[in-house]
């Protein structure tokens, strides 16, 4: 990183005014500024059709911006991608793979075509790729004859060939099972640990809480919000619960305690948790006469950050 | 040691896996990296490396190297080259079965005096419609079949570089026109040795040449006959840049050959039919006059030479500036 960035920062990936209009007149991604600080592990999230796929597109210099710049690792894209590329490895809209080749054959393929790996060495980093994945032992069988699961391995394990600066993950634990999701998952800890910058698009909310520092969320083709996953977060704020059958006694108590944005749903009474006493409320509540069966703080998930950020669950975008 | 030598599956006899992993060290030098240890054997995960790195495939340097080893493992590809193959043997033995009717026009007349001539006759036969339609099957499938099956993503992430990917397919298609027109012209000549007798050849001009010169002369018309399918290839990668669906692109490719095909026959469209890529296709038998005459050679090395130029550069235009969807 020589050169000084365009852009002026040291971000391992940014973006500015970033737009994609395909041909057909629909606008894709709509004026994207979006920072990747350099060994985060950024979430990506997005209902379906908000613009995601492109924008990892346009990233990777697959795909024409129509307007607004796109700088990996400092570096301007499309015009340096052939220099910054082989510094990342990349997931795109699932594996593909050469079905009559075996895997280890399919990553030599991909390997050979990076000028910039050394073929002495390749024999060996496709042996570690492949074993980092779990598919050490399926690694003469074509491709073919993989299953889902293993074929999202050979698609991670070819983003792994070489030693990366930037991981560009799109949904890498789509069609894995729970164990085969705990692996990857460990396994992008452990790159990011290695210093790593990670990017990684997923629509389980739990699994960005799990393994992302930061993360953004997309709607319609615009950038929402993003910053740490924490800061998310903090847009919604903790509330107290109780679940009681004597909710009408339980409301007048939590609003004598000065609870606001009361709300009762059957059995379940909540409001804001800010500026109350959780145990004095408990106590007040019980001194009152009111049957608790249930008491506690509920802390905001990504989840409800994400449904209030835009506005819809995860139904397909018109 | 009994798990290494399970895993391993072959060649190991129980009790000599750890040198059985030195031997593969010898094999695959490339892999040193865990290789002192692997001698420990028994380990799971040394077993699991030397089990990858051994060298069932050949790791290729270069991308080039890697897509002629694709382009000719490939069992389509494979049964493509097979039936071309088949035809001269084919023509052979109905030629040895009907040997009663003497004579008979051009080459295949002649075949039956002289093997060499099943060459001859193999390429004439083939040229028209087989080698043309395994050429369209392979250039169609060039740029579309890596779209289609999503691997032209993850080749361009790797990076391979588009103008790189583009030139290395041109070149493979080149190889495989010259290997194309190889199979058939050494299928037909083995043949031909075994079913005929062989000696001198008469040219069409009614000279005798020796043996020797004529099998020269069918080397040199089996590279012509692979530099008349140029053309082809270029439309074929062209037309490849165009689309995902890599059928598509084949059919269009073996259609235009057709449509070229109809051209030539219609007499009033002359004026079009010295720039279709067919034109000069036969010129090949030129060479077996003495002096060889080859205004008509020159004619469809040029025209191949031009189609090649113009649907390279159409099919670069394409290919650099193209969005990548699929």
């Amino acid at each position: 990183m020589t050169v000084e960035s365009d852009l002026g920062t040291d971000a391992a990936i940014a973006t500015s005014g970033l737009s994609k209009r395909y041909r057909g007149g629909q606008l894709a991604v709509d004026g994207l500024d979006l920072t990747v600080p350099p060994g985060a592990v950024f979430g990506f999230l997005g209902p379906n059709g908000s613009g995601k796929t492109t924008t990892i597109r346009m990233l990777v210099g697959l795909i024409a911006p129509s307007a607004g710049r796109v700088e990996l690792l400092g570096r301007p894209i499309p015009q340096a991608a052939n220099r910054v590329l082989p510094r990342v490895g990349a997931l795109i809209e699932g594996p593909a793979h050469y079905p009559y080749l075996s895997g280890a054959q399919n990553l030599a393929r991909y390997d050979a075509a990076d000028r910039t790996a050394d073929p002495r060495t390749r024999a060996a980093r496709i042996g570690t790729a492949l074993e980092r994945v779990g598919l050490a032992n399926a690694a003469q069988k074509k491709a073919k004859a993989y299953s889902l699961g293993m074929k999202q391995r050979l698609g991670i394990a070819a983003a792994l060939l070489q030693p990366r600066d930037l991981l560009v993950l799109d949904e890498p634990t789509n069609g894995l099972d729970p164990q085969g999701m705990r692996e990857i998952r460990a396994l992008i800890k452990t790159l990011a640990a290695d210093g790593t910058t990670v990017f990684l698009s997923s629509h389980l909310l739990d699994e960005i809480e799990q393994v992302c520092t930061h993360a953004a969320v997309m709607s319609r083709g615009r950038l929402v919000i993003q910053g740490t996953v924490d800061q998310l977060g903090a847009g919604q704020r903790a509330r107290l619960a109780v679940t009681t059958p004597d909710a009408v006694a339980a409301e007048t108590v939590l609003k004598a305690a000065g609870g606001t944005d009361l709300r009762a749903e059957g059995e379940r009474v909540h409001c804001d948790a800010e500026g109350l006493e959780p145990d004095a409320v408990c106590a007040a509540l019980v001194a009152a006469g009111v049957r608790v069966f249930g008491f506690g703080i509920e802390r905001p998930s990504l989840e409800d950050a994400f449904v209030a950020l835009t506005g819809e669950g995860f139904d397909v975008a018109e | 040691m009994s798990l290494s030598s399970t895993q391993k599956g072959t060649a190991t006899e129980p009790g000599a896996a750890a040198g059985a992993a030195d031997v593969r060290t010898s094999e695959t030098a490339d892999v040193s990296i865990s290789r002192t240890t692997a001698v420990s054997a028994g380990q799971t995960t040394d077993v699991r490396v030397s089990e990858t790195s051994r060298a069932r495939f050949r790791v290729r340097g270069t991308f080039a190297g890697n897509e002629l080893a694709v382009m000719f493992r490939r069992t389509r590809n494979l049964a493509l080259l097979g039936a071309l193959a088949a035809i001269p043997i084919a023509l052979g033995v109905a030629i040895k079965l009907t040997t009663r009717h003497q004579g008979g026009d051009g080459f295949i007349g002649q075949v039956s005096n002289n093997g060499l001539f099943l060459v001859f006759s193999a390429l004439t036969v083939t040229l028209p419609v087989f080698l043309p339609l395994a050429v369209g099957v392979v250039s169609g499938d060039a740029i579309s079949g890596e779209a289609g099956q999503g691997t032209l993503r993850y080749l361009l992430v790797a990076p391979v570089g588009r103008n790189r990917l583009l030139a290395v397919k041109g070149g493979a298609l080149a190889v495989f026109c010259l290997v194309a027109s190889v199979t058939v012209a050494v299928s037909a000549f083995v043949t031909g040795m075994i079913l005929f007798p062989l000696g001198r050849v008469t040219l069409l001009s009614g000279e005798s040449i020796s043996f020797g010169s004529a099998l020269l002369k069918a080397v040199v018309i089996t590279v012509l006959v692979a530099a008349s399918l140029l053309g082809l290839a270029a439309i074929g990668l062209f037309v490849s840049t165009l689309t995902d669906t890599a059928v598509a692109a084949m059919a269009v490719t073996v259609g235009v050959t057709i449509l070229s095909g109809i051209l030539q026959s219609i007499p009033q469209l002359s004026a079009i039919q010295p720039w279709l890529f067919t034109d000069q296709w036969t010129s090949f038998a030129d060479l077996l006059r003495d002096p060889v005459y080859t205004p008509n050679i020159v004619h469809n090395l040029l025209i191949q030479g031009l189609y090649v130029a113009v649907f390279g550069s159409a099919a670069w235009a394409r290919l650099s500036t193209r969005d990548v969807l699929a």
